[in-house]
């Protein structure tokens, strides 16, 4: 496995400071866990821990109107909390890149988590998102590199979601042991 | 107690000598206020995404650290938004001041009540929430006294300030939201804005 395969937080992590972004939103979910350890550790990031997704997408809207790039993290069953907000991104083109971890998609185990995880893609599509997938964990660097060209070159809405295949939780315990 | 502060003139009183403040006006009637008291460019008047105004306040605040950011809303906007004043309250910018204008009502669907009416007092949330300073404002000294707090002192500082719960003539900023996020960045970072 190389090393980008294996360590596919800190290459992510990478990516997003080679494209400048200095603002971190975020609802914790296990699959952007040491993501999150890595920008809460980064004196040149600013990790900012929100009660719901929806704060983000204000956030990043006002992150922008500064002038200052950021990224929103969550898990799927986030995307449905930001549904309203993204009217806005929509209507004023703000540039957004959000990373979303799937839940409910490959090999769930908590069948709560179906329903959104089902719908993450058709919901951010009706919104105007543009929909990118990494589904291995060798290509989530590359993947977030990509959206990052799209949001900030061509000023899009861009979800990137990365599997379940990646994140590999496979029980409530191993999730509880992390 | 009844509220005998008009909104406009509160609103006008705040952004009156702005000088370099950056603006959040909260959808509805607070867009309107801020209108009235004067278009600018370095307002974002939202005209949708209820709930979101304290977030974008704090998203321009951290962005722009050397910055006065006041966010005009209402009370019914910041009601949707109350897990942003716990987000705020961490976070703990120095230069980010909310102004609540609470008429105790949804102005744009009929004047409906909101739980300011029975008592929610927004001012002891963002004191519980870790806000530099937090009031409840309903004479015109303690107005006065609120908008020197939210234009300077250190934040984050919160004010509500109970107003008359009033119909008044439509001032409306542009719609087009591309436009409005364009004018404010041009404003703010120059020409420069326009290539980023």
């Amino acid at each position: 496995m190389s090393e980008a395969a294996r360590d596919w937080p800190a290459a992510l992590y990478a990516a997003l400071k080679a494209a400048g972004v200095r603002i971190a939103g975020y609802v914790p979910d296990a699959g952007h866990k040491r993501l999150i350890e890595l920008a809460r550790a980064d004196p040149a990031m600013r990790a900012v821990a929100l009660t719901t997704e929806e704060e983000g997408i204000g956030l990043a809207a006002g992150a922008w109107l500064g002038g200052a790039r950021s990224v929103l993290l969550m898990q799927s069953s986030g995307v449905g909390n930001c549904v309203n907000a993204l009217g806005m991104v929509r209507e004023c083109r703000f540039p957004l890149l959000m990373l979303v971890t799937m839940r409910g998609e490959f090999g769930e185990f908590n069948p709560w988590q179906v329903p959104m995880g089902q719908a993450t893609r058709p919901v951010l599509e009706a919104m105007g998102v543009v929909v990118q997938e990494a589904q291995r964990p060798e290509e989530v660097a590359g993947a977030a590199e990509a959206a990052a060209r799209l949001v900030w070159g061509s000023y899009c809405a861009v979800a990137l979601l990365i599997s379940q295949r990646v994140i590999g939780i496979k029980s409530f315990q191993e999730q509880a042991a992390q | 107690m009844t509220a005998t502060l008009r909104r406009r003139d509160v609103v006008r009183a705040l952004l009156e000598g702005r000088d370099g403040l950056l603006v959040v006006a909260g959808l509805g009637s607070t867009a309107w206020d801020c209108t009235a008291a004067a278009d600018s460019a370095l307002t974002f008047p939202m005209w949708g995404a209820m709930g979101a105004a304290a977030a974008t306040g704090l998203g321009l605040a951290l962005a722009q650290p050397e910055r006065r950011v006041l966010v005009v809303t209402g009370d019914g906007e910041m009601l949707m938004g109350l897990g942003s004043l716990a987000t705020i309250g961490v976070e703990r910018p120095a230069n980010l001041a909310i102004a609540v204008i609470d008429n105790e009502r949804y102005g744009e669907t009929g004047m409906q009540a909101t739980h300011t009416a029975h008592g929610v007092d927004l001012a002891a949330i963002a004191r519980a929430c870790g806000f530099a300073q937090a009031m409840l404002v309903r004479t015109a000294a303690e107005s006065e006294e609120a908008r020197r707090a939210l234009l300077c002192a250190p934040g984050p500082v919160l004010a509500q300030i109970k107003v008359v719960p009033e119909k008044l003539p439509l001032v409306l900023p542009p719609r087009d939201g591309g436009l409005l996020r364009a004018r404010f960045r041009r404003a703010l970072l120059g020409p420069a804005a326009d290539l980023q």
